[in-house]
């Protein structure tokens, strides 16, 4: 019984999520993800450099006895790297099978998006886009919202890491 | 009524139980092959076939149940009339055939798939056997004994059982229902109370509440009912009594008690007690049942919690017990009390890990089936001998190592051993023997494979190898196991036709494959027409290991022990350089490679000159390294954890794990390393 209660709250919780996005920056744009993906959000700590990986994957961590990796939005987005400061957080991702932290310069809050309100990206014969799943209009302002399996498994990311 | 985790439960039970006893029946089968003599056995597959009917049939898997019965059918006669004609290999085949098929269905149910495999012509084979059987020997005599099963004499004592379930085992109806149907056989007569109980509230609850009462009439003596009872499914105790009258009860051989008069609910929980008295005779006297009791099967995955715990705590013991806050004070009280609970931490963490530690035996029993099918298929003789199967590993080793032996066995046979015809000619016996053994070296673990077969083929080996670009030294540079070591790389198989079992190129590299990722290696010997001996070098634990930390700049590294040499501090002078920039040390007349750990993984550091560090030296394989670190920090017990899935491999480390501090410590991997400059 208690774990048919158990999924009833789940179901509703999937559906009180729906639509809702974590949006942090990233320098001058905001960033919007799926909040069914985030765990956490916890501020910058200790980080183990592991040799032989991209550049934006930063190393990992120990969340609470469990280690996972980091990747560095900024340095994946190829923009400069920045001091990492005190407003600087890591969003803990849960996607597939996969933990892994993403280190943003801000979070700043939870929006709810209608879907009217998500636009397709511009089609624009750029890769640059390619992280960008869709665009929210909020207001008078954009999220760009973040397409979570691309950015961790581009074939890219597969090839550097098997080396 | 019953929910899901019941139902899980009960599924897992099932399957590993029917996986066990199938395991059990093969080695039987193997064994009576062997003397070419059922008889022995037969108790034996009949109760076990028993058994996986009903548990088959208790889960609602109708075609396994089916089959299961139908043999159980043949053994049946095969016990009851003894016929004199036995047909031993087609009975065992049949059943070996029978047995296949229960497998192949469990790992559909297990994979969640239908179970809905066709038993039927084997059913039918089953059946066609057994009517011959009975053609064969005289009818009367087997209906005689169907009588006399089904219908005990007038003289048949009476009995009358409480059977108590476990509490909460689930459904007690359908187990009740279960129990007296197997019981059947044994007895006649059988009456319940409750009367009704299947589907029914209130009869499940005096089940429950009062266990399940039976009267029935039996030839067995009150010992062998017991053991009956007992045997079955989640039966907590059986509480047995004679009745020579309705109504008027006495126990024989036991203390008597005043019974006179009615029978009160009082007086039999005293005769309660009087059995459970009596019981560890029963268990003596039955010294399987005994051993039975004394185990349990637990959960894997709740082991690994248990593991994963257990390292935490060796982990907060060690951030205690180092807190740097501790620094500079006079603590001799607490320091005594931390030495304690570090040495039961210790203790526990032994122990779990002792848990985990399986013996080889089943892994290899399974082997025995391998080489019976493949030397029946390929038409030669061959022998396994299994020697050290005691020796143990922990059980996520266990799981790895199961299909690279069935390889390396197949292989072994196909293209090691050669026709009994070619081996005459060699002056070898007709049969072929293939050696499985395993034993202890340190903290791994050797597995040999031996045939005596053919060996390999050096020359061949280095003309494809060449044909395929692999070579990349001179020929007359590669040692034979370097040559032997080509056949282990993916696509290269010398066997021109492919057969049914090997010959693909495929498997060899799985088999490396498999062997390495529980960081284990393969070595391979071989002398021509001795035979050739494949070595798998396994690690005894993946989990806890003693590690010496070191440090490299800001990052931290942990060396595993057991690979560790020595370290010392090295003068700028003993350092030898190559003109293509290789360093290496000589120490006592032998010359090693230095491997500068902040070159390799490209840290920055302080300390780059020679002397100002640390030279720690590493072997593996016999072969020796020299790591230059910046210095040691100190022996630490570190709990093995695997980089997260998502950064794959990367070369040079083996994992990860979480020091005092709570920072994180890369785990080298020597073996690679090692691997990594030499080759």
């Amino acid at each position: 019984m208690a774990e048919i209660l158990d999924k009833d709250i789940e179901m509703e919780e999937e559906d009180t999520q729906k639509g809702k996005y974590l949006t942090f920056v990233v320098g001058n744009e905001v960033y919007g993800i799926e909040i069914r993906y985030v765990t956490e959000i916890i501020g910058i700590q200790a980080i183990t450099e592991v040799p032989e990986l991209p550049v934006y994957i930063k190393g990992i961590i120990n969340l609470r006895g469990k280690i996972i990796p980091v990747m560095d939005v900024r340095l994946r987005f190829n923009k400069e790297p920045k001091e990492y400061n005190d407003r600087t957080c890591v969003v803990v991702v849960d996607i597939g099978e996969i933990s892994i932290g993403l280190i943003v310069d801000s979070v700043s809050e939870v929006l709810t998006i209608p879907d009217e309100d998500i636009v397709p990206p511009p089609q624009v014969n750029k890769v640059q886009n390619r992280y960008i799943k869709a665009i929210g209009k909020v207001g008078n302002e954009v999220t760009l919202l973040l397409d979570c399996e691309k950015l961790l498994n581009d074939d890219e990311v597969a090839a550097l890491s098997e080396i | 009524m019953i929910d899901d985790s019941q139902r899980d439960s009960m599924f897992e039970l099932f399957i590993f139980e029917t996986r066990q006893l199938l395991e059990e029946l093969e080695q039987e089968l193997l064994q009576c092959e062997k003397t070419n003599q059922i008889e022995g056995s037969i108790d034996a597959v009949f109760r076990i076939m028993h058994t996986i009917k009903g548990s088959a049939a208790l889960m609602q898997y109708r075609n396994i149940s089916e089959l299961a019965h139908a043999v159980e059918d043949l053994f049946f006669i095969l016990r009851e009339d003894k016929p004199q004609q036995l047909d031993t290999p087609q009975i065992i085949d049949l059943v070996l055939g029978a047995v296949d098929f229960i497998k192949d269905q469990i790992a559909c149910a297990e994979s969640k798939q239908a179970v809905d495999g066709d038993a039927s012509s084997l059913i039918a084979t089953l059946h066609q056997y057994v009517a011959q059987l009975k053609a064969g020997d005289e009818p009367v005599k087997e209906q005689n004994v169907m009588k006399e099963t089904d219908n005990p004499g007038p003289e048949a004592p009476g009995y009358e059982a409480v059977i108590h379930f476990e509490p909460g085992c689930g459904f007690e109806d359908v187990q009740s229902f279960a129990l007296i149907n197997d019981f059947k056989q044994y007895a006649t007569a059988i009456r319940t109370v409750p009367e009704s109980f299947i589907d029914d509230e209130d009869g499940i609850h005096l089940i429950k509440s009062q266990g399940l009462k039976l009267t029935f009439q039996s030839d067995l003596d009150m010992e062998q009912l017991k053991t009956v009872l007992e045997k079955n499914a989640f039966v907590k105790e059986v509480v047995l009594t004679c009745i020579e009258d309705e109504g008027k009860q006495t126990v024989k051989s036991k203390p008597i008690i005043d019974l006179d008069g009615e029978i009160p609910q009082p007086v039999a929980e005293k005769e309660t007690k009087e059995t459970r008295v009596s019981e560890p005779k029963t268990k003596q006297s039955n010294g399987e049942a005994g051993v039975k009791q004394s185990l349990i099967s637990v959960n894997v995955n709740k082991l690994d919690l248990l593991l994963d715990l257990v390292g935490e705590l060796v982990i907060s013991e060690a951030m205690v017990t180092r807190h740097p806050e501790l620094d500079g004070l006079p603590l001799d009280n607490f320091y005594k009390a931390a030495r304690q609970l570090r040495k039961i931490t210790h203790e526990l963490q032994d122990l779990v890990m002792s848990i985990r530690m399986v013996p080889l035996a089943a892994t290899f029993q399974k082997m025995h089936r391998i080489v019976r099918d493949m030397s029946r298929k390929l038409g030669k003789e061959v022998r396994l001998n299994v020697v050290g199967e005691e020796t143990e590993v922990d059980k996520n080793i266990i799981e790895h190592i199961s299909d690279p032996l069935m390889h390396l066995i197949r292989n072994a046979m196909d293209h090691g051993i050669e026709t009994a015809e070619e081996r005459r000619s060699k002056n070898k016996p007709e049969y072929g023997t293939v050696t499985l053994e395993a034993k202890n070296a340190g903290s791994d673990v050797l597995i040999e494979i031996r045939d005596d077969g053919r060996g390999l083929n050096r020359e061949r080996i280095l003309e494809k190898a060449k044909r395929l670009g692999l070579l990349t030294k001179d020929e007359s540079e590669l040692s034979d196991r370097d040559v032997f070591g080509f056949i282990l790389l993916p696509g290269f198989s010398t066997k021109e036709e492919v057969t049914e079992f090997s010959g693909r190129g495929v498997g060899m590299d799985v088999v490396v494959k498999e062997i390495n990722e529980i960081g284990g290696a393969v070595l391979i010997d071989s002398t021509p027409d001795v035979g050739t001996v494949f070595t798998l070098k396994i690690p005894l634990t993946l989990a806890i290991i003693d590690g010496i930390t070191v440090r490299v700049g800001k990052s931290q590294y942990s060396i595993p022990t057991t690979s560790i040499r020595e370290s010392f501090q090295m003068k700028a002078e003993d350092l030898i350089t190559d003109p293509d920039g290789n360093e290496m040390i000589m120490i006592r007349g032998e010359c090693y490679p230095v491997l500068r750990l902040h070159q390799l993984f490209n840290v920055h550091t302080e300390v780059t000159r020679i002397d100002q560090g640390v030279v720690t030296m590493v072997e593996s394989n016999g072969k020796g390294l020299c790591l230059f670190v910046d210095e040691l920090l100190g022996e630490q017990q570190v709990v093995v954890k695997a980089l997260p899935k998502y950064i794959k491999k990367v070369k040079g480390i083996a994992g990860c794990t979480l020091l005092g501090d709570g920072s994180i410590s890369l785990i080298l991997d020597i073996p690679g390393l090692i691997q990594m400059m030499t080759a």
